[in-house]
């Protein structure tokens, strides 16, 4: 399942780093429009139809993958940082350290955090930087629980303890003995932390708080949905984005779980092999057949 | 036993007492007035029931108690520094560079996901930052070539060893930053008969051959007549007897020591009938008003269950806490 979500995530890759080869026309420049090119539908010439502006959709989406990817990654890597940093903290000093992360990630958990996004971006300027900011700030509590109960249970092992012994400090336990241990689940969990950032980075697109000079797949959505593409029966200008945006979160839906598994040896995996090729005696009766 | 040379002590513990206090109104006392000393490439033997403090008296050692631990009490003097009056900071110069632990289940001690020679060489440097890695590396290879274990293997990760090649890793991280005192906790438990023997030889070895003084934690009284010079006999976070192994196990006064040593195989007279002591240990959220050992003594009377007995200084380096000894030289 893991490789369906590496194959799925490689095409959306592949559309977004080489959008400008790929796509047969180019969203930003100006063009000419007359009547006729608005939601005109698919046709040799526009092979997914064209928008309300008279703009190819086909590019338009080869485009949009750039902008969902770039947050996702950016705002998820963010995410993860914070994540990983409070709930190695909170997990390994314990004590008031964790009762006031721990209570400040459980206030962060209640807020619903779309409507605090729209705020927050409506507050600052809707740049790109800003939304990968606010989505980053706001994704990371699960990463922090996840991290700190990790933390929690390496810490009582019996080699933190023979590292205290030797002597070592807090931040060299930490570096050498918790992190090694916790990274696997951050990396599982930072892919799933990604596709939750790509969908609020949609939301917030489709709600209008985009980067209005930056094409995606939530700012197709939503130029198609005010701007009459409903109402005209232009399918391709809504199908579009939305199947890009399912197919990504998917793909790392897919990788998650897949690392999950890989990394989580209780769920699945086994060290212990089972298989016909363990027994390689020869058979009896086949040695004893020739004279 | 008068030492007529009297040099001075490496260790020298003084009644020392540690409670746990999981709350503010719980005083559990794990551990009350134990006095021992060690000397230089002396060996001495622990032992005691499960659970009578042995572990908890060793960490305490190395300060490295669970965090409801407290040191309530007395004194670890190491070359007349009493361990209990520095800093933090200053103790982590301490620990493994002067006293260097063997954990109970060292099979456990080693992180799965680094390989046994950054480990080993996590001990050293963490002590001398700046060894260079070509000296580092030949000493991780020694040490571990030195407790049996191919050089040449360092690189493999601890799943790739069994137990007793586990065991010996952590003896040779001990060893790295040639410590005075090695406190070796149960170094052998969990590990086949074989490989017990290996075990104690080799420290035993390494004992006289680097002039290391190892304070050895067991339930095997066999193994402590072999191989150590003093016993010191726990029993309920107290010292029921401390002596040499002559007079422990020869002349025992304490009537725990005396049951203790007759519920252990004699092999020069094995038509003897093994004893058991009856009951259990008390725990340590009840325990009795008078001496610890007194539900479960033979010979008690009534004194020992008002009173708890003080540890009486038989002569030098022999300590038991029972009434019975009271007044006798």
């Amino acid at each position: 399942m893991s490789w369906a979500g590496i194959v799925m995530l490689l095409i959306a890759l592949i559309l977004a780093v080489f959008a400008p080869q790929i796509a047969p026309y180019d969203p930003y420049a100006d063009i000419k429009v007359n009547i006729m090119d608005i939601y005109a539908p698919p046709s040799a010439q526009h092979l997914l139809g064209t928008d309300d502006a008279g703009r190819d959709v086909l590019s338009n989406f080869i485009y949009g993958a750039r902008v969902s990817l770039i947050v996702g990654f950016f705002a998820a890597f963010i995410s993860v940082i914070i994540g990983g940093l409070i709930g190695i903290s909170a997990g390994f000093f314990g004590g008031k350290v964790e009762l006031i992360l721990m209570r400040f990630t459980d206030i962060m958990l209640v807020i619903p955090a779309l409507p605090l996004a729209v705020v927050l971006v409506a507050l600052t300027s809707p740049s790109l930087g800003n939304i990968i900011f606010v989505i980053g700030i706001l994704g990371w509590t699960t990463t922090a629980r996840l991290v700190r109960s990790q933390t929690l249970s390496v810490k009582e092992r019996k080699f933190v303890l023979r590292a205290k012994a030797i002597g070592s400090g807090n931040a060299h336990i930490i570096r050498r003995h918790i992190f090694p241990l916790v990274l696997p689940l951050m990396v599982a969990n930072s892919v799933l932390v990604i596709s939750l950032a790509i969908l609020e980075e949609s939301t917030l697109s489709f709600l209008g708080l985009g980067d209005p000079t930056m094409i995606s797949w939530g700012q197709m959505l939503n130029f198609a949905f005010t701007r009459g593409g409903v109402s005209s029966g232009a399918w391709w200008a809504l199908v579009m984005p939305g199947l890009g945006i399912v197919w990504v979160v998917l793909g790392l839906t897919f990788l998650g779980h897949g690392l999950e598994q890989i990394f989580n040896p209780r769920l699945e995996a086994h060290h212990l092999s089972v298989g016909k090729n363990m027994v390689t005696r020869a058979k009896e009766g086949a040695g004893n057949a020739q004279p | 036993m008068p030492n007529p040379k009297n040099p001075p002590a490496l260790l020298e513990v003084q009644n020392l007492s540690v409670e746990f206090m999981p709350d503010k109104n719980t005083h559990l006392k794990a551990v009350q007035d134990v006095s021992f000393s060690l000397h230089e490439g002396e060996l001495l033997g622990l032992v005691g029931e499960s659970g009578c403090g042995k572990t908890t008296m060793m960490l305490s050692l190395l300060r490295l108690l669970p965090e409801a631990g407290r040191i309530t009490a007395g004194e670890i003097l190491y070359r007349n520094q009493d361990l209990l009056d520095l800093e933090e900071r200053q103790m982590s110069d301490y620990r493994w560079k002067e006293i260097a632990i063997i954990f109970q289940g060292a099979m456990n001690a080693l992180n799965p996901v680094r390989t046994v020679h950054d480990q080993i060489a996590e001990a050293i440097t963490c002590h001398e930052e700046k060894t260079p890695k070509e000296k580092l590396d030949a000493r991780v290879s020694d040490l571990l070539e030195m407790v049996g274990i191919s050089a040449s293997r360092g690189t493999q990760y601890p799943f790739q060893f069994s137990g007793g090649m586990r065991q010996r890793v952590m003896i040779a991280m001990a060893l790295a930053c040639s410590p005075s005192i090695v406190i070796a906790d149960e170094p052998t438990t969990a590990l086949d008969v074989m490989i017990q023997a290996q075990i104690l030889e080799l420290l035993q070895e390494l004992s006289q051959r680097l002039g290391l003084s190892v304070i050895l934690v067991t339930h095997d009284l066999g193994v402590v007549a072999e191989i150590c010079d003093h016993v010191l006999v726990m029993y309920a976070g107290v010292t029921a007897e401390y002596g040499d192994v002559d007079t422990i196990y020869n002349h025992p006064v304490h009537p725990y020591t005396q049951d203790l040593i007759k519920a252990f195989p004699n092999l020069t007279n094995p038509l003897d009938s093994l004893i058991s002591i009856p009951g259990y240990p008390p725990r340590l959220d009840a325990l009795p008003a008078g001496c610890r050992f007194e539900p479960r003594c033979p010979k008690a009377f009534e004194r020992c269950r008002i009173e708890q007995p003080p540890v009486y200084e038989l002569k030098a380096r022999h300590q038991a806490s029972c009434f019975l000894v009271e007044g006798q030289k």
